[in-house]
């Protein structure tokens, strides 16, 4: 197999007492060994529950409901609770979005690193503590020995996210999830750590999906893209197919409204209305209320539409032309 | 570090001044000196010599400073009742009181400990809300009564458990303890557990809003992403966190401890400081009074330090961050 | 209703029947304070009235009938009294005791929260400082203390809870007050020139006072358990006025021959009284956080 991740159909829901929430919605995509996956979408989009559901950490009132998730040849959701977690940290491993609160504040980085090998193997502390600061200077920490003893409120929101990453990739994990790793850091760093993750990639043939919010991060770092919305995967393909050739009117909306790309002195474009609340959603297609496409179709729910090259846009009006024609269809 | 030391000691000294002066006042002042601290059965040639050693009729401030002179020598009066050095009196009594304090403390560590936790983890559950509400109740009972009802049911109805006095007392480093034999532990229990319920009770709660506010943190979900198992997550992460207000208030609380202890040993006959001192006060042996005062208040300085010290060792961001100051 | 059209009481009234705990500790605590009020009306017999009691009736156990014709329903105690009747005066004293000091307690630390947090400077530095030295050390000892150099009395006895409780209260205002302070109100009052005492009396402290109605109520718990305890070892009320810990005192000679009620019964109502107060002033704390607003 050389896929590191097939996720088919994965739903997850959240059973509150106001309603079901399904934060997760029917969602599918693949992952080829050593490739990047971009996980893209605004808050609420879903992108964090899919990270969260694979890694099996969706707690009540959440549950993942359906679907399967097959790393390499087990499917993760046939796993027992020990089962699962011997796959969490040395097959799977995960990175969160905040530094300042991923780390214990009262234990050593070296306690915390060794603790992740040795939840997993039978070494000795000595053996830990050298892979331990192997990974360190694998990430680019100066000085390991002596970051090793330090506690985290030693360190920069930097150095957190990078000793984050050592103790992900210490068991040499088959996937890497990272969810919105550099949203809370200063873009210089996010760009020492995006080339640190891509080497980590190619060297090692990490598979890696990168949830963002951020477009121009998947741009420099993706091999493929997912655009999430409302809990569904509403476009897929190549970064070059969905970036340069985005079909689904959301991703055109998200390309369109970056800053850079508006020429000066025009008004920036906008996608107007708002994310829907995802309890009690309205049949059919979510983008369907601020979409200027819509029409009576879109009542039904979707369906994926794959163009021959892959590209997959959820929508009954994918776009097909080149996208200078913008989503409000005005002229430029 | 040693200037974070060297300051604390500095402002316990003042207090501890300050905490003579209000004695002092106390004693010299407001009550009748010549009353509290020469025995009333004393003639008048005894009384005339005393009043002239103790200077009583000297000038208020030369007073006070010939009492500093004295405390500091460690001559702080007589005992009517037994007329041995008070502050001997004391010293004798002590090892019970602080044995008894410890085992209390040390109880309500190990039973509210475990509970807490339990009741942390699984909040819903039907073991956890029986363990808040006994917590409610642990507070509310006085002491005084939790003894009572203790003896009532254990030394009377049951007839298991001893209801007073302390056990045959060996020594350990110079000090004579009594939980090393089996009769000594059994007369350490009822007058322990008394003492431990409150601070069981309170441990109970702050190990349960710990483990609740620490269960939702980020560094526990990246702990179970990890893979790590949930006893070394509960074992090592969240309980590490929880320690340090906990610690705090086990010191904080040991000077309470120690102050109960006046009503647990009056009720189980102790033979401690507290019950010397309630036994003082009813025959009005004051100079005993005024010794324990200042033993207590000394004690108590130290205690508050040594709670300051403490939270700056177990809590490494405090550590660093007075460093630099 | 919609939660619009209630009234503020109403909402409360709701808020708080919420826990069915604290109802039944508010219930238990109204019929405390109705025995406390019409004690001498509802006992059976004037446990004080000498004349009333006779030593044949002593230690008699529960049920048993008295020399009078009436059944002592709760036992009688080692001077033939009445437990029931010694019941029922000891809350009411209790209680008061309990009332009166945390009342005082409340107005002088108050009131010294106040000027420290009005006057700022040294005055504040001062006077949290001595707050803070009295708050480091245990309150029973402190009682023990003073009461050692006072002596007993009823008077005497409030003298040592009020000292016990005002630090306390003088600290809470202090930091509730500094806050309030800073408000625009209270810059508006100024401008207008209002006189200091008007104005951190009638408009400072009203803003104040909903932490401390609850603590209050709890304190009122602590200032009897306190005052009860203290009568145990012999250092509170005298034996003319004997609240519960003295009665409970009593019996502990009796324990351990068997006689448990003489002790037990006094505790109950004790405990009683105390875990009522605690249950409703736990939940009123809830009811009124802002911060726990759904």
């Amino acid at each position: 197999m050389s896929l590191a991740l097939k996720v088919e159909n994965l739903s997850t829901h959240f059973f509150t007492k106001q309603g079901v929430v399904k934060a997760v919605n029917d969602v599918s995509f693949e992952l080829a060994r050593g490739s990047v996956l971009g996980l893209v979408g605004e808050s609420g989009s879903g992108k964090s529950m899919t990270g969260y559901s694979i890694m099996g950490l969706i707690d009540p009132p959440g549950k993942v409901v359906g679907g399967r998730i097959l790393l390499g040849d087990t499917d993760l959701r046939t796993l027992g609770a020990e089962a699962m977690r011997a796959v969490r940290g040395s097959r799977v491993a995960m990175i969160f979005q905040d530094p300042m609160m991923t780390l214990n504040p009262v234990l050593r980085i070296d306690t915390q690193m060794i603790e992740a090998i040795r939840a997993h193997e039978n070494v000795s502390r000595e053996a830990a503590l050298e892979r331990a600061r192997a990974a360190l200077a694998q990430v680019g920490i100066a000085s390991p020995d002596e970051r090793l003893k330090c506690y985290p409120h030693q360190f920069s929101g930097g150095m957190r996210q990078r000793v984050a990453i050592a103790t992900a990739i210490l068991n040499k994990p088959d996937l890497i999830i990272a969810d919105e790793p550099t949203t809370a850091l200063d873009v210089t760093i996010q760009g020492q750590i995006l080339y640190e993750m891509q080497k980590l990639a190619r060297d090692a043939g990490t598979a890696l999906i990168w949830i963002t919010h951020d477009l121009s991060v998947v741009a420099g770092l993706a091999d493929h893209v997912c655009v999430m919305y409302a809990g569904r995967v509403v476009e897929s393909g190549s970064v070059a197919q969905v970036l340069d050739a985005p079909r689904h009117p959301y991703t055109r909306g998200l390309i369109a409204s970056v800053p850079g790309s508006n020429p000066r002195g025009r008004p920036l474009a906008q996608i107007p209305g708002m994310t829907p609340s995802l309890l009690n959603l309205a049949p059919g297609c979510p983008f369907r209320e601020r979409c200027a496409h819509a029409d009576a179709a879109c009542v039904a729910e979707p369906g994926m539409e794959m163009t021959a090259d892959g590209h997959a846009a959820r929508c009954f009006h994918p776009h097909r032309a080149a996208p200078d024609a913008g989503p409000s269809g005005a002229a430029t | 570090m040693l200037v974070f030391i060297l300051r604390r000691l500095l402002q316990s000294v003042v207090v501890l001044f300050v905490m003579s002066l209000l004695v002092f006042a106390g004693v010299y002042a407001v009550g009748n000196p010549i009353d509290i601290l020469i025995s009333p059965d004393a003639t008048q040639a005894d009384r005339a010599e005393a009043v002239a050693r103790l200077g009583l009729d000297k000038p208020m401030y030369l007073q006070y400073l010939l009492f500093l002179k004295q405390a500091l020598a460690g001559n702080l009066g007589k005992s009517f009742a037994f007329n041995i050095p008070a502050i001997d009196l004391i010293f004798e009594r002590m090892p019970a009181t602080l044995e008894l304090a410890v085992f209390a403390m040390g109880t309500a560590v190990l039973v509210g400990l475990p509970l807490g936790l339990y009741a942390g983890l699984k909040p819903k559950s039907f073991g956890a809300r029986a363990i808040m509400a006994g917590s409610i109740l642990g507070f509310s009972l006085p002491t005084f009564w939790v003894g009572l009802m203790l003896i009532m049911i254990f030394a009377v109805f049951a007839g298991v458990l001893p209801s007073n006095g302390r056990g045959p007392t060996t020594l350990l480093l110079g000090l004579p303890v009594s939980f090393l034999s089996v009769e000594g532990l059994r007369h350490l229990i009822l007058p322990g557990f008394t003492l431990a319920l409150l601070n069981i009770a309170l441990i109970i709660r702050l190990a349960r809003s710990g483990t609740q506010e620490a269960l939702m943190m980020d560094y526990i979900k990246f702990a179970r992403a990890k893979g790590l198992s949930n006893a070394r997550i509960v074992g090592v992460h969240v309980l590490k966190n929880i320690m340090i207000p906990i610690v705090t208030v086990i010191a904080l609380q040991f000077g309470s401890v120690i102050a109960f202890s006046v009503v647990t040993e009056t009720i189980f006959a102790w033979p401690g400081m507290g019950k010397l001192l309630i036994d003082s006060i009813n025959v009005l042996d004051r100079p005993v009074i005024v010794a324990y005062l200042m033993i207590i208040v000394t004690l108590f300085i130290f205690v508050n330090l040594a709670v300051d010290l403490l939270y700056s060792v177990l809590d490494p961001r405090v550590r660093l961050t007075d460093a630099q100051s | 209703m919609t939660p619009a059209e209630q009234t503020p009481l109403a909402r409360f009234v709701e808020e708080f029947t919420e826990s069915r705990l604290a109802v039944a500790g508010a219930v238990v605590l109204l019929a405390v304070l109705v025995i406390a009020l019409t004690a001498p009306w509802i006992s059976p017999q004037n446990p004080y009235d000498l004349a009333q009691l006779d030593v044949l009736d002593a230690k008699l156990a529960p049920g048993s009938p008295l020399g009078n014709g009436k059944t002592a329903l709760l036992g009688t105690d080692d001077q033939g009294r009445d437990m029931l009747s010694g019941i029922f005066y000891g809350l009411r004293i209790s209680l008061f005791v309990g009332v009166a000091a945390t009342a005082l307690a409340l107005l002088i630390g108050a009131t010294a929260g106040m000027i420290a947090a009005w006057l700022g400077g040294r005055v504040d530095n001062l006077l949290m400082r001595i707050a803070d030295i009295q708050l480091s050390f245990p309150p029973i000892l402190i009682a023990l203390v003073l009461l050692a150099l006072l002596g007993q009395g009823l008077g005497k006895i409030i003298t040592a809870l009020v000292a016990v409780q005002w630090a306390y209260y003088a600290r809470t205002v202090r930091g509730a007050a500094l806050v309030e302070r800073r408000r625009e109100y209270i810059e508006a009052a100024q401008v207008l020139a209002l006189p200091a005492s008007r104005i951190v009396f009638r408009h400072l402290l009203p803003n104040c006072m909903p932490p401390l109605i609850v603590i209050a109520t709890v304190q009122v718990a602590s200032a009897i358990t306190l005052e009860a305890t203290l009568s145990f070892l012999g250092l509170g009320l005298p034996i003319t006025e004997p609240s519960l810990g003295l009665l409970i005192a009593n019996g502990f000679n009796f324990l351990l021959s068997g006689k448990y009620w003489i002790s037990f019964f006094p505790g109950i109502a004790l405990l009683l009284m105390i875990v009522s107060i605690n249950l409703v002033g736990d939940h009123l704390r809830d009811v009124l956080n802002p911060r726990l607003k759904k």
